[in-house]
């Protein structure tokens, strides 16, 4: 090929993309994207208004309705907040794993929504190691789907509380939020962003909240197209240059369970990306400190940071429950017929 | 056989350079004259076919296609499958090997073609490169070559090693065949389920980097250079990104035997239309960036693109209704071709009508050495579409031949409809039988 200027292209009509195939319904918590910033308002409202409600009160909510947690993937923290705030709203609540189930004969995730459905469920609250899996989910069953977590891609639930927990400590009192809310705010997310539905979650969530987010790992764990996934997004390589920064820091996990054969050096990770109380103390000592679990004390961050008192860390597992009633209660109580978003 | 007279209709024959009013004479499965309208001289009980205001082309010809037999009726037959393809206006469909079992003897390729498969158009089917395909032992070429295959590939399973690829392509020429590959290099696509970019690091989907094929086809165009004097014919696959269209218009200017095709999805679609995770916008090579699809267009608007073909490859509703990750690649194509190349190429690009012809019938025949195909100068294979240029019309999946309904253009709008498909003379097509 020459080396020379391309040829002028031509203006081409395309075919267009194709909107969504159906509508979701408006209960459904699919991804951050379905979510408006009046849905984010209303649904950090209505956790604060359930987590302080007399629990004789707030326990005939949604007294009696059927709630199903279909987890395909180990989990302490999502799993057991989903079931406690489903349960703390009146709600019986079923749990189907991967492990103890059907799904281990062969059972497709199609004909496991449809038996759940079958068995009463009016929602169902998933977790699965296929990215997208909860759109595949709502497509069959037509009923509110809760996305707990899919493969790669999000864990919606995850950026709301971890939002509550940012807002609570740089934004006290602030429970309606707009475009504006996070203006001024740095997040850095540091680590195995490529595998993290986290790190997905949070840089397509605070940036529509006027929070600048940069992100910072090595170029195996933070391919450099990462910046491209959206508005407000830039990512830095020097852990140090990005905590100066920050006015929060959220760590992450390397999950082993998806490296797929990469080859990481560990030590050499530790030295340029573990969070460390010197580290801490020298570039970002008013920084809150977030990690959605689990930690590996002495991997990403040492223990004394984990336990240290920039750390928010069970403070984030603590809104979960609150942020977990609010989106159960939103499923449960929006009606299908009140029209999806297409 | 019944005679067929196709009066009244444009001719459009690229190969013979024909374009202009005439009539048309089938007798005995062979074009028999051609002539000014109102001037053929042998009609009498011919059957009369009224072209008034009609298109009359050299049936098309696809050249990738996956017909599912012997072993997975469940997605398609090589009834189902023809008709399909006359459905689309094709007349002749090569079928790639990855039956099941492959198609790695003369046995399974004379089965494909024995007359109880029911086929509804002429079959070439391709064999496969390597024994089951595993990219090892060659096959017996000149055994599968007079059993009736008209290529070999390991379509899909790309041949990785070198000596192999290059044994492949010197044992190929010696017999005459052509050698079709799939250009994947797939140790980097391991657990990748669509193009590497900015769209499937947000959907949280491994990516298939579009060097994985670039790489596989300068690879395989190092080797041709160094068999130049055998003559080795390659043709690439489904090319689908700019860096692999690059090395072909490269090894076309050196003069090597280097031909490629491209399918519709990849000169219409991009990675955008995966969409929601959508596994009707599956398959591999996948659905590429913007700028990979802009070169897919310049390349069939500048003539290094050589065919489109389909790569129809039907699934079950039930294999495609399951996590992205765990969908099997591919998406049907023989009755959208026609119609969204004129759409597309045609009204939108402004490619010639004959140029869009030639590429869905002379060309693909030529490459593949399907003589008396592609054109309809006397003698040759009575082969014909007859089609409305100007009808526009909206495919829907469901009302298909096809027996799969796996594909990104449901709904779409199309621009071209077949009213007959005639294949050696015979009626293999009418969707409105008087």
């Amino acid at each position: 090929m020459s080396p020379t200027a391309p040829p002028a292209r031509r203006q081409l009509l395309l075919p267009p993309v194709a909107a969504s195939p159906f509508p979701y319904h408006p209960g459904s918590l699919l991804s951050l994207d379905d979510l408006t910033l009046d849905d984010l308002s209303h649904i950090l409202a209505r956790a604060t208004a359930l987590e302080t409600m007399d629990p004789l009160v707030r326990d005939r909510i949604l007294a009696k309705r059927r709630v199903a947690l279909l987890f395909y993937e180990s989990s302490t923290r999502t799993r057991t907040s989903f079931e406690l705030a489903a349960k703390s709203l009146g709600a019986d609540t079923a749990l189907v794993s991967s492990l103890s189930s059907s799904i281990e004969k062969g059972e497709s995730l199609k004909d496991t929504g449809l038996t759940l459905r079958a068995l009463g469920a009016e929602a169902i609250i998933l977790r699965h190691n296929s990215s997208g899996a909860a759109w595949l989910l709502e497509a069959e069953t037509r009923l509110p789907v809760l996305n707990a977590g899919d493969g790669m891609h999000q864990h919606p639930t995850q950026a709301l509380l971890d939002l509550r927990t940012i807002l609570t400590h740089l934004r006290p009192g602030v429970e309606s939020v707009n475009a504006e809310t996070l203006a001024g705010v740095t997040v850095t997310i540091v680590g195995d962003i490529l595998h993290s539905r986290v790190a997905r979650s949070n840089m397509m969530l605070l940036p529509r909240l006027g929070a600048r987010v940069i992100l910072c790992g090595p170029p195996a764990l933070l391919p450099a197209l990462a910046a491209h996934a959206g508005p407000g997004i830039a990512i830095e390589r020097d852990f140090e240059a990005a905590l100066r920064q920050s006015q929060a820091v959220m760590m992450l996990r390397i999950q082993a369970e998806r490296l797929a054969g990469l080859q990481l050096d560990l030590e050499e990770y530790k030295a340029a990306y573990q969070l460390t109380g010197p580290r801490l103390a020298a570039f970002a000592p008013n920084a809150i400190v977030l990690h959605p679990g689990p930690i590996i004390r002495g991997l990403e961050l040492t223990a004394g940071v984990a336990d240290g008192p920039q750390s928010v860390i069970l403070e984030q597992v603590k809104n979960g429950v609150a942020i977990r009633m609010a989106v159960v209660e939103r499923a449960l109580t929006t009606a299908a017929d009140k029209g999806g978003r297409a | 056989m019944t005679a067929l007279a196709i009066l009244g209709g444009h001719l459009i024959d690229p190969a013979a350079g024909i374009d202009a009013p005439k009539d048309l004479l089938l007798k005995d499965g062979r074009v028999a004259e051609i002539a000014a309208p109102g001037k053929l001289k042998a009609t009498n009980g011919a059957e009369v076919l009224n072209a008034a205001g009609l298109t009359v082309a050299p049936g098309l010809i696809d050249i990738h296609v996956h017909l599912r037999e012997p072993g997975q009726g469940y997605k398609e037959t090589i009834a189902t499958g023809t008709a399909a393809a006359a459905a689309g206006g094709f007349t002749a469909v090569a079928a790639m090997p990855n039956t099941r079992p492959v198609n790695d003897s003369p046995e399974i390729t004379r089965w494909m073609l024995a007359p109880e498969r029911g086929a509804a158009v002429r079959v070439f089917p391709i064999a496969a490169a390597t024994r089951g395909s595993k990219g090892e032992a060659i096959n017996d070429y000149a055994a599968l070559k007079s059993a009736g295959a008209v290529a070999v590939s390991d379509d899909g399973l790309p041949i990785l090693k070198d000596s192999v690829m290059r044994e492949v392509l010197a044992a190929a020429a010696r017999v005459g065949l052509s050698v079709i590959q799939h250009a994947e290099d797939t140790r980097l696509t391991q657990g990748a389920s669509m193009n590497l970019g900015p769209m499937s690091f947000k959907l949280g989907l491994r990516g298939m980097p579009p060097e994985a094929e670039s790489s596989l086809v300068e690879r395989d165009i190092r080797l041709i250079t160094e068999l130049r004097e055998a003559r080795a014919h390659l043709h690439i696959a489904h090319v689908s990104t700019a860096g692999a269209i690059a090395a072909v218009r490269q090894a076309r200017r050196s003069g090597l035997r280097v031909t490629c095709e491209v399918a519709p999805h990849h000169f219409l679609l991009t990675d955008q239309h995966v969409g929601l995770y959508s596994t009707h916008a599956k398959m591999c090579p996948p659905l590429r960036s913007a700028a990979d699809r802009d070169a897919m267009i310049e390349a069939l608007l500048d003539g290094v693109v050589d065919a489109i073909a389909t790569d129809h490859a039907p699934h079950a509703v039930h294999e495609k209704e399951v996590e992205f990750e765990n969908a099997p690649n591919g998406v049907i194509g023989l009755e959208t071709a026609l119609g969204l190349s004129l759409r597309w190429l045609h009204k939108e690009w402004k490619l010639p009508l004959g140029r869009v012809l030639s590429l869905l019938s002379a060309q693909p025949a030529a490459l593949l050495g399907m003589k008396g195909r592609g054109t309809l100068a006397a003698g040759s294979f009575a082969d014909v579409v007859v089609f409305d240029p100007k009808a526009e019309w909206t495919y829907r999946a469901r009302e298909g031949k096809s027996k799969s309904r796996n594909t990104p253009f449901d709904g779409f709008a199309m621009q071209g409809k077949v009213r007959w498909t005639i294949s050696e003379g015979r009626i293999a097509y009418n969707p409105d039988p008087m």
